[in-house]
């Protein structure tokens, strides 16, 4: 949680709402330096390309594709840059896809402008950001995954959550803030952040197809 | 078909003359098998299913070939060289007639009295035009026939053929394509009409209803964030969840469900958000329903006395028993203190859910905020539906 440096991180925008690009970046004040705005993928992706920021604040939805496609084109050239997935979306497949395709993060468009400052400095430090709504759909796709026999690949490691990290989950999606889940839990708050990060780096790197297929199945029903 | 069709069938007509007839056979089964503007199966697919159409073209076609047989008989000699082009083109055509994308109904009524269906729809210069080019084409071929039938010359005899086929496609092809298309589009305006009607119903019930009432309380700026917050969220469930607006207090209530009725109530009876999360899903039994009406209890109680921005509502749904916390970062309260004659929590909540054999623990300090926690066993050891 402590600040690698005094400066104040770089951001761009990606939202295609004028309105509320302008709404953020007033909310945001000036406790980051944002350097840009885009209005969809291609200018978002050239843009960032331009500018390398420290984080990106990425809309899930924007008209030429999802937030993802932006994620994934630029890691492939900058893996550097970090990404907050910030949207109005309740829905879980959007979330997932772009958390899987490298989102340090999610929360949702109602956030206070002092959480939402403080998440941009958590992801431009490197760490996780999960919202409660984050947390929720984390443990429903992993406990809605059946044990998973069928599968010669299978990698106990990356494809279940310890009791240890479902615990950290469920005090995040009862509204608590790391510094509150230390505290009930009698940890530290980076172990906590570190559990958050290792869920985060599983959510990415599991390779369970029910995982990802978990979404579309969550939307059928 | 992108070209203008009368440039194509002018071309082909010229090909046909220098090809022995067989570009006719080619224009007809291109006609079967090419898809139509605004269809995406040729003819050719429905004329395979259509039984019936087959035997007329095998039928008519047996009959041309006797015809063609007694011809031969009397020594006419060109007659064999033309049977196969024409064979091919009667058969072919017969199968558009039938099968053109058009009600085949349609397509029957209007064959049998095609000049004036084409009376009905075009002008009378345009007909006069193409039945004078027809006649034209038919009198040149028949003309072609009779001028060569002792010649060796077994192209120009062929030549002749076509151009009476290539007098009726020139009559009554245009009008056979353009009363097809007339019906699939008709066909599609009418589906996208129904489809809009639906779409407008839903819409007046929820969004037109509640600007109208943010028109109305402009000056209360509270009462109009309430309002778009609850119609937000109807629209979201909606076009996210496809549950439709009103639709709420659906009959078969699930646990996710019933958390979301009480967050929309919470907020727009009280105007305080309310972050809900769900993890897993069931149907709501006695027990359930007790728990969401504690669940409900403990977040109004949040909303009215706690003064938080925000109250965190948590539902997690496993196979043994289902969670629920109620979280607030508002003024707390010292449990020991609360007076005797209030009944909230004591009865609403851990009443309710004791009489069903569920509980709920208080964690609360003043300050501290509060946090409500219930436990429901689950009676049933069903497998959770997960969503």
């Amino acid at each position: 949680m402590t600040m690698p440096n005094v400066s104040k991180p770089r951001v761009i925008i990606v939202d295609d709402h004028g309105l509320f690009r302008s709404g953020v970046r007033s909310e945001l004040g000036g406790e980051v330096d944002v350097v840009g705005e885009a209005d969809d993928v291609q200018p978002a992706v050239s843009l960032i390309g331009e500018c390398l920021p420290d984080v990106v604040l990425l809309d899930v939805h924007l008209p030429g594709g999802g937030g993802q496609m932006v994620v994934s084109a630029v890691r492939a050239e900058h893996p550097e840059v970090r990404f907050l997935a910030l949207s109005a979306s309740d829905a879980p497949e959007d979330v997932i896809a772009v958390i899987r395709a490298g989102a340090r993060g999610y929360v949702t468009k109602t956030i206070s402008g002092d959480d939402l400052i403080d998440a941009v400095r958590r992801v431009a430090a490197g760490d996780a950001v999960f919202s409660p709504r984050l947390a929720g759909f984390v443990l429903d796709a992993f406990a809605s995954l059946p044990a998973p026999d069928d599968r010669p690949s299978f990698d106990p490691e990356l494809d279940q959550l310890t009791a240890r990290e479902r615990e950290v989950l469920r005090l995040i999606a009862r509204g608590y803030t790391y510094k509150e889940v230390a505290r009930e839990l009698y940890i530290s708050a980076k172990t906590v952040e570190t559990h958050v990060s290792s869920v985060l780096r599983k959510l990415q790197l599991s390779t369970r197809h029910q995982l990802t297929r978990w979404a579309a199945e969550r939307r059928l029903t | 078909m992108g070209l203008d069709p009368t440039v194509v069938r002018l071309g082909l007509m010229v090909a046909t003359l220098f090809t022995a007839g067989y570009a006719a056979v080619a224009y007809v089964a291109a006609w079967l098998l090419v898809p139509m503007a605004g269809s995406d199966t040729p003819i050719a697919a429905k004329a395979k299913a259509d039984r019936r159409g087959l035997a007329v073209a095998a039928a008519l076609g047996s009959l041309l070939i006797l015809i063609l047989i007694a011809v031969t008989t009397f020594n006419v000699p060109f007659v064999g060289s033309l049977a196969s082009p024409l064979f091919l083109c009667i058969a072919g055509l017969v199968m558009v007639w039938r099968n053109a994308p058009a009600a085949e109904r349609a397509t029957l009524r209007d064959l049998t009295e095609p000049l004036e269906g084409l009376a009905g729809h075009r002008s009378w210069s345009a007909i006069m035009v193409r039945a004078v080019i027809a006649v034209v084409l038919a009198v040149g071929g028949v003309a072609v026939f009779v001028s060569t039938h002792r010649s060796l010359l077994l192209l120009h005899q062929l030549a002749g053929v076509a151009l009476v086929l290539a007098a009726v496609v020139v009559l009554f092809g245009p009008w056979w394509i353009r009363i097809a298309r007339d019906l699939v589009t008709e066909r599609q305006a009418r589906i996208r009409a129904e489809e809009r009607a639906e779409m407008a119903s839903r819409v007046h019930d929820s969004v037109l209803q509640t600007l109208a009432m943010i028109q109305r309380r402009a000056d209360q700026p509270q009462q109009v964030v309430q309002l778009a917050r609850a119609q937000e969220r109807e629209l979201r469930a909606w076009l996210f969840d496809g549950q439709a607006p009103g639709s709420l207090d659906g009959q078969d209530m699930t646990v996710s469900g019933g958390v979301r009725q009480i967050q929309q109530e919470v907020e727009a009876k009280h105007g305080v958000p309310v972050e809900a999360v769900t993890v897993g899903d069931c149907e709501v039994n006695d027990d359930l329903g007790a728990l969401l009406a504690a669940a409900r209890e403990a977040t109004v109680n949040a909303a009215k006395w706690s003064g938080a921005d925000v109250i965190s509502l948590f539902a997690e749904v496993e196979p043994g028993e289902v969670s629920l916390y109620v979280r607030d970062r508002g003024r707390g309260f010292d449990p020991a203190a609360v007076p005797g004659d209030r009944k909230g929590l004591a009865e609403s909540i851990r009443g309710r859910m004791a009489r069903r054999g569920g509980s709920a623990t208080v964690r609360t300090a003043p300050g501290q905020g509060t946090e409500i926690s219930l436990t429901m066993p689950r009676a049933s050891e069903r497998q959770p539906s997960r969503g």
